[in-house]
C-alpha cells in the first residue's frame, strides 16, 4: 500500500503572513542555521570522548557555553544544557527542593501567573509533602516586595519568581524580591525564557541562584535550553546516567542544538539595546492603532515594566478563540496566551490571577513581535482587526438550551 | 465557497472535506473538543486524541487549514445534560440529534459564519435540497444502512440552509473507496458504534456519576402493579428491554413502562409492548406545513426502525399525533418520530406517549 500523501501547502499560496507569536517561538536565524548545519555534518563526535572527534565536538559544546554564560552575566561552568525552557524549570525546583529535604524546610514560593511548567512541578511536589504558596499579583501582573514579604517564613526552603510573564510580557522585580527571600534563608530560582535574549538579564545583578532560558525563544533551535546555576549550590540531579554537564545533567549532548543556541546567544546580545528599541516602538504602535480602529478594546499588563515586544489585548465581545482562527484566516498569527494551553478554553490563569473579570480573561489576544516584522505588517494587522472583529460581533449568540 | 467541515477523525467527514476541497471550495476544517480528554475525569478514556490527530493529518493532507474548538462547556450544557436528565426522567435519549441540531448546527456554524463561512458540512449520510417551493428539504442518505436524516429531523430551515452533506449521495463502500484513492489514512477506520462520551456503552454508571443526587430506587411490577423485584433507577431500563430486570419468570418478560415519579417499572410479555398510536411534543415541521388534517406519512421511531405505514397530524403546542397501520412494538419515549414521505423527511418530534 502506498504511504499517505505529504502534507501539502496549497492553502498558503498567494497568502501574505504575519508572525507575531515570538512569545511562542521564534523562527531560527540564519547564522544559527548554517553552524546547526555544519555541526550535524561534521561534528559528529562524542563531547565525553577522549579522542580527536570527542575533543571537537566539546570544544563546539564550549564555545557555545561560553556565549550562554555570556548572555546572562554568568560564567560557563554554572551553565547546564538542558531540553529547554520546562526541563530547566523542573531541574531548578525539583533539585533545589530534593537538596533542601534535610535541611527541614517545607515551603515553596511562587506566583500565580508562572508559566506551567513552573505551576504544575510545584504541584507535583506538593503532592510529595511540599508546603506551596502562590503569591498574589496586582491588577497588572506585578509582585510587590510587600505581597512577598507577606509569604515568607524561616520554613521557606525555594522561591520562584518568573522574570517576565510570557501572556502579558510585565517584567518582575526580581532583584529586589530575591533580596528578601535570600534574607530569609531560600533558595531563588528565576524564569528568565521570556527575557533572556529580549532584554539585559544578569544573574549577579538579579542575586538569583538558578535562572532557566530557553533557545527557540530567541531564534534558537527548539529542544535546547539551559539552567544556569549559582557555583556552590547543592542542587540533586534530576537525569542521571553518564554524568554529562560535570554530573548534573546526564545524557550524550545534543551537540548541533547546543551549538545553534550558542550562535543565538550571540546574535541576540550582539543587537539586543537596537532590536529592543525597536520592537517597543512597533509594538507601540501597534497597540495605539488598535485601540483607536476598534472599540471595546483595553491593554492587560503592566505598561511601565514589559518585555519590549509584547501586548495583551483584551476584544469585549469576542471570543479569544474564535478571534484566533479568523485572524489567521486572514494571514495574523497571534495566540490566545502561551502555546501549551491553547485549545483549551480554559480562561487564561495569568489574567485570572490578576484579577480581571472572567469576560476579560477569555477574550485576550497577545502579539508578540520579533525580527522580521515590520511597520508595513503592523500597519496592516491593525488594518484587519477591525473587520474581523466587527464580523465576530455581529453575530448573535444563540441562548445555551439547557 | 468557504465551507467548515466539521471533522470527527473519521472516514465519513474526512471524505467529506475531500470532496468540498476537490470541488474547489475554500475548506476550513474545525473539530470539536467536546469533553474531558485526560481521561481521569468522569467520561472516562475514549479514542478522541487519536480522533483529532486523524483528522489533523487529513486536513494536512489535502491542505486546507484545521483547528480545534473546546465545546465542552456547551457540550456538557446541552447535549450531556439532556442525556443525564432524560434517563433520570425514565426515558431513553439520542444524544446525536441535540448533538446536531444544538451544537454542530447552531454554535458552530455560528462560529464558522464569524469566519466568514457560510455553511456547515458533516460527514452525515443525508441529503439536502432546495424543493420548488424554495423551501430546503432534507432527505434519506442514497445508502439505506447508513442513512442518518432520522439524527437530522430537528433541523429547521434557517439550519438547512446552512449544512451541506457531501457524501449524503454517496454509499459507504464508495466513500471508503474515495478514501482509499486519496490514500488518507482513515480509509479502513471502523464505524463508531458507541455514543462518543460513554465509550464504554454502560450509560447507567455514567449517569449515576453526573447525577448522583437523582438516581433513587424503585420497583419493578408486572401489568397487574405486583411489585417483581427493587430496582438501583429508573435510568437502568430502556422500554422492550429483556435483560438486567432482575425477575425471573418462565415467559420473557419485557419493559413496558417506566414511571420516573413512583419509580416503577411495568414489565409483561412482548405482545404488551404493541402499540398503534403515539404522541410527540416539539415537532420540526421541516419540508412540510403543518398537517391539520390527517397525512399519510411513513414513521421511524429509532434509528434502524425499518418505517411504518401510517397517518399523522399536527396537534396544538407543536405536537402531533401519529397512527400507524400495523403495530408498533417498543415505542420508547425520548426517542424521535420522524415522520417521511418516501424519502423526504416531513417533520418529526420527541416522542412523548403511546397507546
Amino acid at each position: 500500500m502506498l504511504s499517505e500523501a505529504q502534507p501539502c501547502e496549497c492553502y498558503d499560496l498567494g497568502m501574505t503572513r504575519v508572525y507575531m507569536d515570538h512569545n511562542a517561538t521564534t523562527p531560527l536565524a540564519e547564522a544559527v542555521a548554517d553552524r546547526m548545519m555544519t555541526v550535524l555534518r561534521e561534528e559528529f563526535g562524542n563531547p565525553s570522548s577522549v579522542h580527536h572527534f570527542g575533543q571537537r565536538a566539546k570544544a563546539v559544546v564550549d564555545e557555545a557555553r561560553s556565549a550562554v554564560a555570556e548572555l546572562i552575566g554568568g560564567d560557563p561552568s554554572e551553565v547546564i544544557f538542558t531540553s529547554g525552557g520546562t526541563e530547566s524549570d523542573n531541574f531548578a525546583l525539583r533539585g533545589a527542593a530534593d537538596a533542601l529535604e534535610p535541611s527541614g524546610r517545607r515551603q515553596l514560593i511562587s506566583s500565580g501567573i508562572e508559566h506551567e511548567a513552573v505551576l504544575n512541578t510545584l504541584k507535583a511536589l506538593a503532592r510529595r509533602g511540599w508546603q506551596t504558596t502562590l503569591v498574589p499579583v496586582g491588577a497588572t501582573g506585578l509582585i510587590t516586595a510587600e505581597a512577598l514579604t507577606a509569604s515568607l517564613t524561616d520554613q521557606t526552603a525555594v522561591v520562584s519568581i518568573m522574570h517576565a510573564n510570557n501572556e502579558i510580557g510585565t517584567v518582575q522585580p526580581v532583584a529586589e524580591l530575591t533580596r528578601l527571600a535570600k534574607a530569609r534563608g531560600a533558595v531563588v530560582h528565576t524564569d528568565a525564557v521570556q527575557t533572556a535574549g529580549k532584554i539585559p538579564v544578569n544573574v549577579k545583578a538579579l542575586g538569583v541562584d538558578l535562572l532557566s532560558i530557553s533557545a527557540h525563544k530567541f531564534y534558537g533551535p527548539k529542544g535546547v535550553g539551559a539552567l544556569w546555576v549559582r557555583r556552590g549550590l547543592r542542587l540533586l540531579p534530576f537525569m542521571t546516567g553518564g554524568k554529562q554537564e560535570r554530573g548534573r545533567r546526564s545524557g550524550t549532548e545534543n551537540v548541533a542544538a547546543i551549538a545553534g543556541m550558542g550562535v543565538a546567544a550571540r546574535l541576540a546580545m550582539a543587537k539586543m539595546a537596537e532590536e529592543a528599541s525597536r520592537l517597543a516602538a512597533l509594538r507601540n504602535r501597534l497597540e495605539q492603532r488598535i485601540l483607536q480602529a476598534v472599540p471595546g478594546t483595553a491593554i492587560n499588563g503592566d505598561p511601565d515594566t514589559r518585555v519590549p515586544n509584547t501586548t495583551n489585548i483584551s476584544f469585549d465581545r469576542v471570543e479569544a478563540e474564535s478571534l484566533l482562527i479568523a485572524l489567521d484566516l486572514e494571514g495574523v498569527a497571534v495566540s490566545t496566551g502561551s502555546a501549551c494551553s491553547s485549545g483549551t478554553l480554559e480562561p487564561s490563569h495569568v489574567l485570572k490571577a490578576m484579577g480581571l473579570p472572567a469576560h476579560r480573561t477569555q477574550n485576550s489576544i497577545r502579539f508578540s513581535l520579533g525580527t522580521a516584522n515590520t511597520e508595513a505588517e503592523v500597519d496592516h494587522v491593525a488594518a484587519v482587526l477591525p473587520r474581523v472583529v466587527d464580523k465576530l460581533r455581529s453575530l448573535t449568540r444563540t441562548p445555551v438550551r439547557g | 465557497m468557504r465551507i467548515v467541515v466539521a471533522m470527527s477523525g473519521g472516514v465519513d467527514s474526512s471524505v467529506a472535506a475531500a470532496v468540498l476541497a476537490a470541488e474547489g471550495h475554500d475548506v476550513i476544517g474545525l473539530s470539536m473538543q467536546l469533553y474531558d480528554q485526560s481521561g481521569t475525569q468522569a467520561f472516562g478514556s475514549c479514542c478522541t486524541l487519536d480522533d483529532l490527530h486523524d483528522a489533523r493529518r487529513v486536513a494536512a493532507a489535502i491542505g486546507f487549514p484545521h483547528y480545534i474548538l473546546n465545546f465542552e462547556r456547551q457540550f456538557q450544557q446541552t447535549v450531556v445534560a439532556n442525556f443525564v436528565g432524560e434517563y433520570v426522567a425514565g426515558r431513553t435519549p439520542i444524544p446525536c440529534a441535540h448533538c446536531n441540531s444544538d451544537l454542530k448546527f447552531s454554535t458552530l456554524v455560528e462560529r464558522a459564519q464569524g469566519l466568514g463561512a457560510d455553511r456547515v458540512a458533516t460527514g452525515h449520510y443525508a441529503r439536502v435540497e432546495q424543493a420548488p417551493d424554495h423551501r430546503w428539504r432534507l432527505r434519506r442518505g442514497v445508502d439505506p444502512d447508513k442513512d442518518q436524516s432520522y439524527f437530522l429531523f430537528s433541523l429547521t430551515q434557517e439550519q438547512l440552509a446552512r449544512a451541506a452533506f457531501p457524501i449524503g449521495a454517496l454509499t459507504k463502500t464508495e466513500v471508503r473507496a474515495h478514501a482509499r484513492a486519496l490514500n488518507l489514512r482513515v480509509a479502513e477506520k471502523p464505524d463508531s458504534q458507541e455514543i462518543c462520551f460513554v465509550p464504554d456503552g454502560d450509560y447507567a454508571s455514567f449517569v449515576e456519576r453526573q447525577a448522583p443526587a437523582s438516581v433513587k430506587a424503585g420497583t419493578v411490577a408486572d401489568e397487574s402493579g405486583r411489585a417483581l423485584a427493587r430496582h438501583a433507577g429508573v435510568h437502568r431500563f430502556t422500554i422492550g428491554q429483556r435483560k438486567g430486570l432482575g425477575v425471573s419468570s418462565q415467559a420473557p418478560l419485557y419493559v413496558l413502562r417506566i414511571d420516573a415519579d413512583s419509580g416503577q417499572v411495568t414489565v409483561g410479555p412482548r405482545g404488551s409492548l404493541e402499540r398503534r398510536a403515539l404522541t410527540a411534543s416539539q415537532v420540526n415541521w421541516t419540508a412540510a406545513d403543518v398537517p391539520s388534517e390527517w397525512r399519510a406519512v411513513t414513521a421511524q421511531i429509532r434509528h434502524r426502525h425499518r418505517p411504518a405505514a401510517g397517518r399523522v397530524r399536527a396537534l396544538p403546542d407543536q405536537r402531533a399525533e401519529f397512527e400507524s397501520d400495523e403495530p408498533l412494538s417498543a415505542v420508547t419515549p425520548g426517542q424521535a418520530a420522524v415522520f417521511y414521505d418516501g424519502d423526504i423527511v416531513l417533520g418529526g418530534g420527541w416522542i412523548d406517549s403511546s397507546s
